[in-house]
């Protein structure tokens, strides 16, 4: 951590942005004649987007969230509602994002007041009534019939209907979305977070207000997956609560952990290595559930860093230098 | 009607008391938040139906279950991951039992089986009748079986040699490691007791809940909440929060709404959270 006099952050950051770019690039050139690789690719785009707002909640304050699928639940239910009611997406999107982010805020609130292990209850709490709510109430959400035929929006008149089409616009929001998060995690805030993971007790000590700050990065962990399930309610056309049980966010620390927690390629490891391993092995889903679930207690125990830890090893091994980070 | 809607209540809240009380016997001792207490539950519940459809007797299915447990959801969870997590964030262990609570319902309903199963009425069909009130006989035993064990478990924590050790270690660690008291082996004895508990609990919820691999989800939920609401670091706590989230929830679904008796008890936790952070009973942690 003292050490970073031998990175090279700018190099090692346009290394980072070219891969990015260039994958981004790629999918659609490589597998734009196959609809269904586009709609795989950009679903794991769409998560992400969760898995990013996920790590900043977890990663870099260390507070734990069990409602990221309920809070992706509001975004894709808020966009579906109000695009099926002639209202536009993108008026509809940041209005869903919003109601993540006030859901986190509220929920955030009194369970800041005490000890984490309540914020991971009281959202597990909210996953279980958003799930209940969505399942029960018929009028608003359909129920588990769900809600079929979301259309998909248009961009200045472009139309976003195809699978690459949209894919590009999930693309841009990753892009934009992860721009805004490295600069939050570089700013005086990101300082603030990674202070308070180090050292709750110490970061108060020299001015940082925690309760403040805490409550803030969980809100915006919240409200990246309210953008999240935005975009995936347009991308699958038909949402129902299926898509959003409390599992579900289990799943979701799942992939944060395999990825790297509090690494901020995490997310995008995370993500991609989850939820693209089961398209090639075909066989019972259960059981990729059994495997990663095992994977995940190896790599709590053993390795914490995740796979984003991997670049580590190879920095120390074989160049002998400490690996530079993306973030400070 | 209202009699037979409490004492339904403390049925079910009983159960709820019990895994609570393991729960929080846990996080005295280790300050580990068990997010697969309930599907350790499944796994007892599990092991002792194949048990029973064997053709073993009920009682030796049982014990068979207890031993089975003791050592794999106590021993072996303790030593293998919650050992080398110990000295990590506390958000590290949840994490690490949620993986755990993952893989235990994952292995089976991939491994043995997804479907329902229903559990042998241990404790017969036809109801007690006093006067006009018509009790089931599910209710009234659960209720005896739970108490004696909630009974029996604080009589050992408070007279027994190994029951004032865990009290030390859940006081205070240094103090209790500066006396002479091996705390790793305070907490693996506390990390048995709980499996052993947990089949207990899974042996009185079986014959309501059936048998399946998510069974214990929803009640290692209510366990949580009934010790946040009774106070984490107290058994009376845990005790009062059991019967308390038992009997709301039983008198929400029979008056308000079944769907949403989820949402009164976590109105409940949360309002207990804003008033009282410690819970009903709890005490002040340092």
């Amino acid at each position: 951590m003292a050490n970073r006099s031998n990175n090279k952050p700018i190099v090692w950051r346009l290394l980072h942005w070219g891969i990015f770019l260039g994958v981004i690039g790629l999918i659609p050139i490589i597998f734009g004649g196959n609809s269904y690789y586009m709609y795989v690719a950009t679903l794991i785009g769409v998560y992400i987007i969760t898995i990013m707002g996920l790590n900043l909640t977890i990663g870099y304050t260390g507070q734990i969230s069990l409602g990221h699928a309920a809070f992706m639940g509001l975004g894709a239910y808020t966009v579906a509602l109000m695009t099926l009611n002639g209202y536009s997406f993108w008026l509809a999107l940041p209005l869903g994002a919003s109601i993540a982010f006030v859901a986190g805020l509220i929920l955030g609130l009194p369970a800041l007041r005490v000890k984490h292990h309540y914020l991971a209850l009281v959202t597990l709490g909210f996953g279980t009534v958003i799930y209940l709510f969505l399942s029960n109430e018929h009028e608003i959400t359909g129920g588990f019939s769900g809600l079929p035929g979301i259309p998909r929006p248009s961009f200045f008149g472009i139309n976003l209907s195809s699978n690459i089409a949209f894919y590009f616009l999930v693309a841009g929001f990753l892009v934009v979305l992860t721009i805004m998060m490295l600069w939050i995690l570089n700013s005086r805030w990101g300082r603030a977070f990674k202070a308070i993971r180090e050292n709750d007790m110490r970061a108060e000590m020299v001015g940082v207000s925690l309760l403040a700050y805490k409550l803030l990065a969980f809100a915006i962990g919240a409200a990246y997956a309210g953008v999240a399930g935005g975009l995936l309610a347009p991308l699958m056309k038909f949402i129902d609560p299926t898509a959003f049980p409390v599992h579900e966010s289990f799943w979701f620390l799942i992939m944060l952990i395999i990825g790297g927690s509090g690494r901020f390629e995490g997310a995008f490891i995370g993500a991609i290595v989850v939820m693209l391993l089961p398209q090639f092995l075909r066989g019972a889903q259960q059981l990729y559930f059994v495997v990663f679930s095992a994977i995940t207690l190896v790599i709590l125990i053993f390795w914490p860093t995740g796979l984003a830890g991997l670049s580590d090893v190879f920095f120390r091994r074989v160049l002998k230098r400490n690996p530079p980070q993306l973030t400070k | 009607m209202f009699i037979q809607l409490v004492v339904s209540g403390i049925s079910i809240g009983a159960i709820y008391a019990l895994v609570a009380i393991g729960f929080t016997l846990l996080w005295q001792a280790s300050r580990t938040v068990n997010f697969a207490q309930g599907d350790f539950l499944t796994v007892s519940a599990v092991l002792m139906f194949i048990l029973v459809c064997l053709g073993v007797p009920f009682i030796l299915a049982l014990l068979v279950t207890v031993g089975i447990s003791a050592v794999l959801l106590g021993y072996v969870v303790k030593r293998g991951i919650i050992q080398p997590l110990i000295d990590r964030s506390h958000t590290t262990i949840i994490v690490a039992t949620i993986a755990l609570s993952f893989l235990a319902s994952n292995s089976i309903s991939t491994f043995w089986s997804a479907q329902c199963k229903p559990f042998p009425q241990i404790f017969g069909m036809t109801p007690y009748r006093f006067g006009s009130i018509i009790l089931s006989r599910q209710h009234v035993w659960t209720i005896v079986i739970a108490i004696a064990l909630i009974l029996a478990i604080n009589l050992f924590i408070q007279r027994t040699k190994p029951g004032k050790a865990m009290q030390a270690v859940a006081q205070n660690r240094e103090a209790a490691k500066i006396l002479g008291i091996n705390i790793s082996s305070v907490t693996t004895m506390v990390f048995v007791m709980n499996a052993v508990i947990v089949v207990f609990a899974a042996m009185l919820i079986a014959p309501v809940y059936m048998v399946r691999f998510d069974m214990g989800a929803q009640l290692g939920l209510k366990a949580f909440y009934s010790a946040t609401i009774g106070g984490f670091n107290q058994i009376r706590g845990a005790l009062l929060g059991g019967f308390l989230v038992g009997v709301i929830e039983t008198f929400t679904s029979a008056y308000i709404s079944t769907e949403y008796r989820e949402l009164v008890v976590l109105v409940v936790l949360i309002a207990v959270i804003l008033i009282r952070k410690e819970g009903l009973l709890g005490t002040e942690e340092r």
